[in-house]
């Protein structure tokens, strides 16, 4: 498509937005996967309707304030990518755009207090412990809050588990067959620290050894999908200088959204002095599911109980990193397990970093359209890679009623390993 | 014009936010798939019944105020392009299966049905709706109508017409009117006012209600691909397929640059260092497929191929049709900008076809992929240029013009499948005299006399003239129309 985007004005990633934007011949083979444009049937709010709006704004024919709701109504989960032929770097759009957006738009102060209090919050542990801990106050007065915290206050769940940290080295069972560095996330270790527990004890069954840098912290990811680039950076850079990729296998991470913004480390410090370490930082990331796939898994034992479960993609695995497989051949290396398949062609389910803060409206629409499918499957207990599709997924499990048990995926591994160890 | 008092009265219809009408919105309705033309229209509505679209078709009858249909806007020769002063009725809300008959394998859909959600509706009773677009995945079935819109099986089954039994249409001057009938034969009385309507481009007015035939699915698919070191064996190979008696399910042609462009997209499994791929499916009854494909292949090998390949299970043949349909898509990948042909030739002038494309392309200094229906002698050359170049673009519609020409020349058409639309219609006068379009418009205005249904495509001589002038036509004022 044609553009009359004078990239000079937009630094490092104007090029990277230009090219996307002329990538694109505006076919429209993007709008069957996007959900926004299954719930609104606009062009406004499907990828191509979206790209052509990002065209405008930096054209100047547009101005950001103008464009804004369609863009905000943006997912970022990416599914337009696999169905796109022209090869259209969606992605790196999208992030570039509301970094160059986000300082030039007018919120209001209720907004910008909502949207302050997460970045403040979300990624620092401790913090969102504590905020947590008032949170179950505030649902008392959920009515008369601003409707984006009343949404936040609406997912936080009534009690958190225990704070459980990790150690600073896990070691590997006999033989060591690789040594990983594990990103241990900030959302996810509040909400459930059994995951990385799991994670370890895994990896350790499988002889890797796992490193957890003690000084780490959130990875930027959050801040990065909602254009807060300098918070973002400023994440990113703590996490530089205490994760050393050339001692490691791998950087693993077990949460979908982390995996692949710090993916995109490189084009986060483009241009800046710490591109070249951000590269290689970058390229080291792997998600659990892939490092266990490619490492190949010493064999699960039987579980208990024959369980049917239903896999549920990740957008973030699936569409941004390309995902599939890893974790299915995983499940199914566990005897007793039967795993079935949504058959929703990959659809977000609505939880997507913050938008159902952000868009509570259509992140419900979403939410219920996935519990449809998976209640359609009969599976008795769903399996995920990334802990916001399981918070989403059971908060709108909760509300029709239903209870069906949700696990990530490394949790149902380590189940099998520790039966394993008591037979 | 002023539109304050139709605005008020479509304001009546439809809430706000189904009536679009702020610059932003109307942006990012101001192109189809074609984008070097566009342009904003005035308004873009929403409709959730087919009353809605009749009543807004009257509106705009009464006001004089012209407009398009549209469905996802994948039309590659603008069909969909907004027109200037005029309104956008998306009918993508407009998307209920209203019913599916096994036993007479139909459905009646509405126009914002997608076409591979037929066939998705259909599967569980094992039919299909044939017709299959390579947008098939996102385009509507009101488009199709529309454009009578083809596709890589229509070789065997036929366009989209040859499944369109019946038809509620809501015609440009506010009459609803049905055509045809769930019957297979209902076709057969009286004029083929379906044959009419669709291929239509709009002009004639809004299909609100659509009966499509279904087929039983193929029991069995067999998939050939075939690698050439040039283009015109490539060809002839599919003469001498079709002289061979055998009538496969598609067949058809992919050149070195649009192989490299589709291979970058999927993983299709094409050979690699190809100057040309020949796609043959065969499909149908096991039994006859399993004989057919042993003659094809017989056939394939005789005819100059360095490399035949055969898809081994539901997925490869999957992966073989997502590389070819999203090939024109994906040569995005290779050019920042290109014009797609649609032109048609008898199929026993391909090999010559495509001789010339070739010299014509390097007259110009143009690459030029060619991707293409050789079953039906349906090419689709890709012109590619860097449309910021000052004149790339002219310089590609000249060329592009000049392939027209040759295949109206060699005794086909100027399109296959994609429409006239904006694109094509100064290619109009090529295929036909000013007495044949004289025609055309004559009928077209006994069905729209005010011109306010999809105006300014098809037909050559720039604007609708109901855009840009009140009172009479100029023929009409000459004495050579008449209107009631």
């Amino acid at each position: 498509m044609q553009h009359r985007i004078d990239i000079k004005k937009y630094g490092p990633r104007g090029e990277a937005m230009a090219e996307a934007i002329q990538s694109c011949v505006h076919c429209g083979f993007c709008l069957a996967a996007c959900p926004t444009y299954k719930v609104l049937g606009e062009e406004m709010d499907s990828p191509r309707g979206r790209i052509y709006l990002m065209k405008e704004v930096l054209e100047e024919n547009l101005t950001v304030e103008e464009a804004q709701p369609y863009l905000d109504r943006c997912l970022g989960c990416i599914g337009c990518m696999p169905a796109c032929p022209s090869g259209v770097r969606y992605d790196e759009l999208i992030v570039s755009y509301r970094a160059f957006s986000e300082p030039k738009r007018k919120r209001s102060l209720m907004d910008n207090m909502a949207r302050r209090m997460i970045a403040e919050t979300l990624p620092y542990p401790n913090r969102f412990r504590a905020a947590v801990a008032s949170g179950k106050v505030g649902k008392l007065f959920k009515g008369a809050m601003p409707e984006k915290l009343g949404a936040m206050m609406g997912l936080v769940p009534a009690d958190l588990p225990e704070d459980k940290p990790l150690p600073p080295i896990y070691p590997a069972k006999g033989r060591r067959r690789a040594r990983v560095a594990l990103l241990s996330g900030c959302v996810q270790t509040v909400l459930n620290p059994d995951i990385n527990w799991a994670t370890v004890r895994v990896l350790s069954e499988n002889g890797v050894e796992t490193v957890i840098p003690q000084e780490q912290g959130c990875c930027g990811s959050i801040m990065m999908h909602i254009g807060e680039e300098e918070r973002a950076k400023k994440l990113a850079r703590q996490n530089l200088q205490v994760f050393v990729p050339d001692e490691v296998d791998a950087i693993i991470t077990n949460a979908a959204g982390c995996g692949s913004g710090m993916k995109e480390y490189g084009l986060l410090f483009k241009g800046l002095s710490e591109e070249a370490e951000a590269e290689k930082f970058a390229e080291k990331v792997q998600d659990i599911s892939v490092f266990l796939d490619s490492l190949g898994l010493k064999p699960p034992a039987e579980l208990r109980e024959p369980l049917t479960v239903v896999y549920q993609d990740a957008c973030h695995l699936l569409h941004a990193q390309g995902i599939r497989s890893a974790p299915r051949n995983l499940l199914s290396s566990i005897p007793g397990l039967t795993l079935l398949e949504l058959g929703d062609d990959g659809l977000c389910c609505g939880s997507a970093g913050t938008y159902n803060i952000e868009q509570p409206e259509i992140a419900h629409q979403l939410g219920q359209r996935k519990v449809q499918h998976v209640l359609n499957t009969g599976a008795q207990a769903v399996v995920s890679g990334n802990i916001g599709c399981l918070t989403q997924i059971q908060s709108h499990l909760a509300n029709r009623g239903v209870s069906l048990p949700l696990y990530h995926t490394i949790e149902l591994l380590d189940w099998a390993y520790r039966r394993k160890a008591q037979t | 014009m002023d539109h304050q008092p139709f605005f008020a009265a479509l304001q009546r219809i439809y809430p706000k936010e189904r009536l679009l009408t702020k610059g932003v919105q109307l942006l990012a309705y101001e192109s189809d798939a074609l984008t070097s033309f566009q342009t904003k229209p005035s308004a873009v509505v929403i409709p959730e019944s087919q009353d809605e679209v009749i009543e807004t078709v009257r509106l705009c009858h009464q006001f004089g105020v012209p407009y398009v249909a549209r469905g996802s806007g994948t039309s590659l020769s603008g069909g969909s392009l907004p027109i200037e002063n005029g309104i956008v009725i998306a009918l993508n809300r407009l998307n209920r299966i209203k019913k599916l008959d096994p036993e007479q394998r139909i459905a009646v859909v509405e126009p914002g049905v997608v076409n591979l959600q037929i066939s998705q509706a259909a599967d569980r009773y094992n039919l299909y709706y044939a017709p299959d677009p390579s947008s098939q995945s996102v385009c509507t079935i009101g488009g199709n109508v529309a454009f009578n819109s083809g596709g890589a099986h229509c070789l065997k089954y036929g366009m989209t017409s040859n499944h369109i039994l019946g038809l509620k249409v809501v015609l440009a001057d506010g009459e609803v009117v049905e055509f045809g009938s769930e019957s297979l034969e209902g076709v057969g009385v009286g004029p083929d006012l379906i044959g009419l309507f669709v291929g239509s481009e709009g002009l004639f007015g809004v299909a609100l209600e659509i009966t499509v035939r279904l087929l039983p699915k193929p029991e069995l698919y067999r998939t050939v691909l075939a690698a050439y070191n040039d283009l015109e064996t490539a060809g002839n190979a599919v003469a001498m397929v079709v002289a061979s008696g055998l009538l496969p399910g598609a067949m058809e042609i992919m050149d070195r640059l649009s192989i490299k462009a589709a291979e970058s997209a999927v993983d299709a499994g094409y050979p690699e260092n190809a100057a040309a791929l020949l796609i043959v499916e065969l499909e149908g009854e096991s039994e006859q497929v399993e004989t057919e494909f042993e003659e094809i292949m017989d056939v394939i090998k005789e005819s100059g191929s360095y490399e035949i390949r055969v898809a081994k299970d539901a997925e490869q043949r999957l992966r073989i049709w997502k590389g070819r349909k999203g090939a024109f898509s994906s040569v995005g990948r290779l050019s920042p900008d290109y014009v797609v042909q649609d032109g048609v030739v008898p199929r026993s002038h391909l090999g010559k076809a495509l001789a010339e494309i070739d010299r014509l392309s390097q007259e110009y200094g143009l690459d030029v992929a060619n991707v293409f229906h050789a079953g039906d002698g349906n090419l689709h050359p890709l012109i590619l240029f860097n449309g910021r170049e000052e004149g790339a673009l002219e310089h590609a519609e000249e060329l592009a013009g000049k392939i027209l020409k040759m295949c109206v020349e060699l005794g086909g058409s100027i399109t296959g499948e994609h429409g006239v639309g904006m694109e094509k219609r100064n290619y109009m006068p090529a295929m036909f005299s000013e007495v044949d379009l004289e025609t055309m418009k004559t009928i077209r205005r006994q069905v729209d006399p005010k011109e306010i249904s999809n105006p300014g495509k098809m037909f050559p001589g720039g604007e609708a003239p109901a855009l840009k002038m009140t009172g009479m036509h100029p023929l009409e004022a000459k004495g050579i129309i008449s209107r009631e």
